[in-house]
């Protein structure tokens, strides 16, 4: 009797399931839904990503397009661009202020493995000192790899176990 | 212009517009002007190097020549418009000492250049610091430190100005690898867990 009537709701398209479920629903829905990047822009790949902010691919569609410029505000960090061995002290820091729950994106070849630049200077990806949840190729990407980095960071915070 | 031991004459030496003509011209009647004015272990040499003049100087006398070309009346090179360094090891056909301080003077009054070069032998990479004359060269003078490793006595702040604070060695130096000594893999890793 009972499975049938949920049966008959779900058909109907009522939500059903436990407070519990629907809780962690409402905030998966909210985080991934309004993510605040924080852009560490280094070199050209932030220019790029000004591309992927303004009205032409328009991020606001996805919801992150609240830039925040204090990495205290934002809960996602994209790295675009070259990290060089006095940069990279001052980016774990800033990683380290930007409150919980957080993600990152590697952005652009320099970010994801140095690119060109294997020197002495250049850190060789910053995901040797930092996690990264989703690298973009590209030197640098196309806004739709910006856009689709942002649906992958989407997609994990969906399929995170949160109670 | 009977002053100018060019030892390094080749083809292509020849100036191409009028105006590197008077320039190349205006170098050598500085160098003529350079040996009569000083004693002649100061200026050591010269070679004309792509249609440009460049003289050596005693480093020991760098000072006094910088102060003569700035504040003779008649020349008045005041203008500090390059001081940097050059790391000769291994360069081909290269004898003598390592490093080369390189000074680029303009003037003004004249519209003409001087270029002098200092060289400093590997064991004792020391020069007098020319911020005394031109205040200008502060910043040059520490990124050569900086890169290059020349210790200027006399300069009012040596720090490195471009790596960071704890860097060891010196990385435009010919003898430095490419990559480093490690020191881009040398920081602490911060994991999912404990950021």
């Amino acid at each position: 009797m009972g499975v049938d009537i949920g049966r008959q709701l779900r058909q109907q398209g009522y939500i059903l399931g436990t407070v519990k479920g629907l809780l962690e629903r409402m905030v998966k829905l909210g985080r991934k839904n309004s993510l605040w990047p924080y852009v560490f822009g280094t070199a050209c790949c932030s220019i790029e990503m000004m591309s992927v902010l303004s009205s032409r691919y328009d991020l606001a569609r996805f919801g992150a397009e609240v830039i925040r410029f204090s990495p205290r505000q934002a809960d996602l960090m994209i790295v675009g661009g070259r990290v060089t061995l006095k940069m990279m002290p001052v980016l774990q820091r800033i990683w380290l202020q930007m409150a919980e729950p957080k993600w990152c994106i590697s952005m652009g070849a320099c970010a994801s493995c140095g690119g060109v630049f294997d020197t002495y200077t250049m850190i060789q990806g910053v995901d040797k000192f930092i996690p990264v949840d989703v690298y973009v190729p590209g030197c640098p990407p196309r806004p739709e790899n910006m856009v689709d980095a942002l649906l992958q960071i989407q997609k994990k915070i969906d399929a995170q176990k949160l109670l | 212009m009977s002053v100018h031991r060019n030892e390094a004459s080749t083809a292509g030496q020849a100036p191409r517009t009028p105006a590197e003509q008077r320039w190349l011209e205006a170098e050598h009647q500085v160098l003529a002007r350079l040996e009569r004015r000083f004693p002649q272990d100061v200026v050591l040499g010269s070679r004309v190097v792509t249609r440009k003049l460049w003289i050596d100087i005693a480093r020991e006398a760098l000072l006094e020549v910088l102060r003569f070309l700035r504040d003779d009346p008649e020349l008045r090179f005041e203008m500090l418009i390059e001081l940097t360094c050059a790391d000769f090891l291994k360069y081909p056909g290269h004898q003598g000492p390592r490093f080369a301080l390189l000074y680029i003077l303009y003037s003004f009054r004249c519209d003409a250049y001087v270029r002098l070069k200092v060289w400093l032998e590997e064991d004792d990479p020391r020069a007098p610091s020319a911020t005394a004359v031109f205040a200008g060269a502060e910043w040059p003078e520490r990124e050569v430190y900086d890169l290059y490793g020349i210790v200027f006595e006399g300069h009012p702040d040596l720090r490195r100005l471009l790596m960071p604070d704890d860097f060891t060695g010196h990385p435009l130096r010919k003898d430095y690898p490419l990559r480093g000594r490690g020191e881009r893999d040398s920081f602490p890793v911060l994991t999912r867990e404990e950021s």
